[in-house]
Formats: C-alpha cells, sequence, structure tokens
C-alpha cells in the first residue's frame, strides 16, 4: 500500500495515534490513503475501532520501512 | 483517622466488589466468636465450627440452586477457577490434554489454561462480546474441557452457556460464574463452575467451587487433609458464614435489585450515547443488571478515570493507559471496541437514582474537557 501520508506515531502512548489520525485526515483527499505507524499495542484495536464509529474506510496492517507496526486507512469522506 | 460518612457514596465499581451486606457483616461479627475451632476437631468448640461451615454450605447450594455436597470454599474466586477448570482438566489427561475457551474470559482462566500442560484455543466473539458458538463447538471435540464465562466481567454480555452445554458431546464444561452469581441465577449444564463471594457482598477472601455430583474432577495441586477434599488449608469458617449469608440476602432482595439496576443502566446508556464519538460496548438487553460499559473516542482512560474521581465517582477502566502491562483489555479487542477512553460503571446495592443522575451531569463536560487539552 502506498499511502499519500504517513503518520510517525511510533513513541506516542494511547490514545495519542488515534488524536493525530483525527488530526490529520483532512490532510489527504477522499480516496486517498492515510498510514499510522504506532507500536502503541492498542492502536491495533483502535484504528479499526475508529474507521468504524468515523465512517472511514479501515484498509489494513503492514509494515513501515523499519519493520514498526503501519496502520492505514481509506479517507471515504 | 477520620471516615466520610458513607463510604460507598458515589461507589460505583460493584464488578470490581461489592460493599459489604449488612447480613454478612452481622453474622461474620458473631461467627468470628462462634468459629474459630478446628472444624475435624470432636470437642464442642470443634463440632460448633463443623456446624457453622455446613451451614455455609447448605445456604450458598440452597443460593446456587445446587446441592450442599457440590459446593467447597476456596480462598478467591481465582482459586476456585484455578481449582475448577484444572481439576477438570487433569481427570481427562487419558482423553486429551487440551483446553478450549472463549476469547473474553477473565485473566484467572486464560493464566490458568496458559500453565496447563497442552494447547489451548481461544474462540472468537460478536460485536456485543459472545461467543461464536458454532466456532467454539468446532474447537471443541474431544478435548479435555471448555471454559465458558456465565456472563462477561467487563462489558456484563451473558453467554449461551446453556446451549453450548446441550450442544458438547461428552465434553466437560468449566463456568467462571464470578461477575454473574448472586445477581442473576446460574446457567445449566456445566461440570464445574466458580464464585467469589466479595462480588455479591460476602467478604473477601471466600471463592466457591462447584462440581456437579457424579462428575470426574482430580485435584490439580496438592491435596489436604480437610473437611472437604476438593479446597487446602484451614477453613475460614466466618467469612464463609458471611458469604452465605450475603448471598441469602442478595438472592431474596434479587428481583427487586435487578429490576431497579436495570432501569438505571438504560438510563445511563441512553444518556452516554449522547454524548459524541461514544463506543457503548456490550449486549444492551441480555446482559448482568448492574453493568455498562462505554469508550470515547480521544479520552486517555486514566485521566477520565482520575476526573471522575474529582467529582467523587469510582470506576474502573479496562483501557490499556490505566493498566501497568500497557496492553488493553482483550475483551474489548477481541469484540472490536475501541479500547482506550473506557469506563465501565457498576452499580452497587445502595446506588441511588439520584448517584446516577449525578454521574451523568458530570460527565459530558469531564470527557469535553480532555477533548480540548488535545484540540479536539
Amino acid at each position: 500500500m502506498t499511502p499519500a501520508l504517513e503518520l510517525d506515531c511510533r513513541d506516542l502512548p494511547c490514545p495519542r495515534p488515534i488524536i493525530e489520525l483525527a488530526r490529520h485526515l483532512a490532510d489527504v483527499g477522499v480516496g486517498e490513503l492515510l498510514a499510522v505507524v504506532a507500536h502503541d499495542p492498542a492502536a491495533r484495536h483502535d484504528v479499526p475501532a475508529w474507521c468504524r464509529m468515523r465512517g472511514q474506510e479501515y484498509a489494513g496492517q503492514d509494515s513501515a520501512a523499519d519493520g514498526a507496526p503501519r496502520f492505514v486507512v481509506r479517507r471515504v469522506s | 483517622m477520620t471516615y466520610p460518612a458513607d463510604p460507598t457514596a458515589g461507589y460505583l465499581d460493584s464488578a470490581s466488589s461489592e460493599p459489604l451486606h449488612p447480613a454478612a457483616r452481622d453474622t461474620l461479627l458473631a461467627a468470628l466468636d462462634q468459629g474459630y475451632a478446628d472444624p475435624r476437631r470432636l470437642h464442642r468448640p470443634g463440632r460448633s465450627a463443623r456446624l457453622l461451615l455446613d451451614n455455609a454450605r447448605a445456604v450458598v447450594a440452597d443460593g446456587l440452586g445446587v446441592r450442599p455436597d457440590e459446593v467447597s470454599f476456596t480462598s478467591s474466586g481465582t482459586e476456585a477457577v484455578h481449582r475448577g477448570l484444572l481439576g477438570l482438566h487433569r481427570a481427562r489427561a487419558r482423553v486429551s490434554d487440551r483446553i478450549v475457551h472463549s476469547a473474553v474470559e477473565h485473566s484467572a482462566v486464560l493464566h490458568a489454561a496458559e500453565w496447563a500442560p497442552g494447547e489451548t484455543v481461544s474462540a472468537p466473539v460478536d460485536e456485543r462480546g459472545r461467543v461464536r458458538v458454532d466456532e467454539l463447538l468446532a474447537a471443541a471435540d474431544g478435548v479435555a474441557v471448555v471454559a465458558l464465562q456465565a456472563a462477561n466481567h467487563e462489558v456484563g454480555t451473558l453467554q449461551p452457556v446453556a446451549e453450548v452445554a446441550e450442544r458438547l458431546e461428552g465434553v466437560p464444561l468449566f463456568v467462571d460464574a464470578c461477575a454473574a452469581a448472586g445477581r442473576v441465577e446460574l446457567p445449566t449444564g456445566w461440570a464445574a463452575a466458580a464464585a467469589s463471594a466479595h462480588k455479591w457482598g460476602g467478604p473477601a477472601g471466600v471463592g466457591v467451587l462447584l462440581v456437579r455430583k457424579g462428575v470426574r474432577w482430580t485435584s490439580p495441586f496438592p491435596r489436604d487433609d480437610r473437611v472437604d477434599d476438593r479446597s487446602t488449608g484451614f477453613e475460614n469458617v466466618p467469612a464463609a458464614l458471611a458469604a452465605a449469608a450475603a448471598l441469602q440476602a442478595v438472592v431474596a432482595e434479587r428481583a427487586e435489585t435487578a429490576a431497579r439496576q436495570s432501569a438505571l443502566v438504560d438510563r445511563v446508556r441512553a444518556a452516554v450515547v449522547a454524548i459524541p464519538d461514544t463506543d457503548v460496548v456490550g449486549d444492551p438487553v441480555d446482559r448482568l443488571p448492574h453493568l455498562v460499559t462505554f469508550s470515547f473516542l480521544y479520552v486517555d482512560g486514566e485521566a477520565l478515570v482520575h476526573a471522575l474521581g474529582r467529582h467523587g465517582f469510582g470506576v474502573a477502566s479496562g483501557s490499556a493507559c490505566t493498566a501497568s502491562t500497557l496492553e488493553p483489555s482483550h475483551v474489548l479487542a477481541a469484540m472490536g471496541a475501541l479500547t482506550h477512553g473506557n469506563v465501565r460503571l457498576s452499580l452497587a446495592r445502595g446506588s441511588t437514582a439520584d448517584e446516577v443522575e449525578r454521574f451523568l451531569a458530570v460527565l459530558p463536560d469531564a470527557v469535553a474537557e480532555i477533548r480540548a487539552d488535545v484540540g479536539l
């Protein structure tokens, strides 16, 4: 997956990665991908939950260039 | 040292521990003087302690709808879980060593399963936290034991225990009833079950292990030479009797308590969904009467627990930011629920409508202030 924007939240504790996700959604266009890179163990559950609650699409999990977990969201509205 | 006038005012965490029932307190004080001796001894104080212990067993059996010889007292709910699950597992060693459990079992069940020799399989739950019965049963064929809670301790959802028990062919079912016992009738069909007295208003340090008559159960731990060969250590007779008195009182009051608490929980659910970006978790109907769980987007669970504490309310949270491990609640995660900004509210016997209204009056601003701090 090639996101339009990747947020470095590697060192942020829960729930900061989700806060950054919300802050930067408008930085990508509708239909584009926004990625959150986070070591926080809650992010794996809370990025999909955020998508469900905010009506966005969860595109899945992969890895950033350094191997850190990366969670990808498609902006649909 | 000074104490607040009412030590339970604002206490909304009965799922962690219910305040001691007055019936338990009176019984405990009387039994401390009467039940000190070794119930195995033949002298008068020993016979008196034995009488009190047998009385406690009979009253607990009546309250939980089982036979007295199916009841054993342990030193905690956790110990009852360990003995119940692992004793069924041990007795099936020649058949299988595999344990199947739901993904939302209490950590006491998960740790016991992990400790036992053999593989464990976790069965998924739906978005309300109810185990997916077909997937549980598909994994359960020929295993040593299946573990399924009566109701979930974090979100209150009742589990389909009777249905699972009916469809398990020859595999014993262990039921962790710690969250449910005393509050709702126990489900049917299990081989062994566990309960915890301080969750229904008895004293801490009393667990109840139930093993059905005719079920094969083998102690997983060193044995002892006490009154009851399913437990070990010197019996805490006064506490067992106090636990029994609390259970008897709670069951007698249950219809009224459950109706009142269930209506208050409905009120909380309706008010909380009006707060933006809130995930109200668990089954709205098929649930424990006293418990409701919700999560707020962008909110640090620990900050919210402290903010509510400053308003005089004591609630629990399953969020990672409130746990020493930094791991989010495995229950919320398994349900696909939002794991941060989580609050579990559980009504105590004495919680009033006025208390709930005052809580609901401060909650929206407490959430809004934390969100404003992060600019959302």
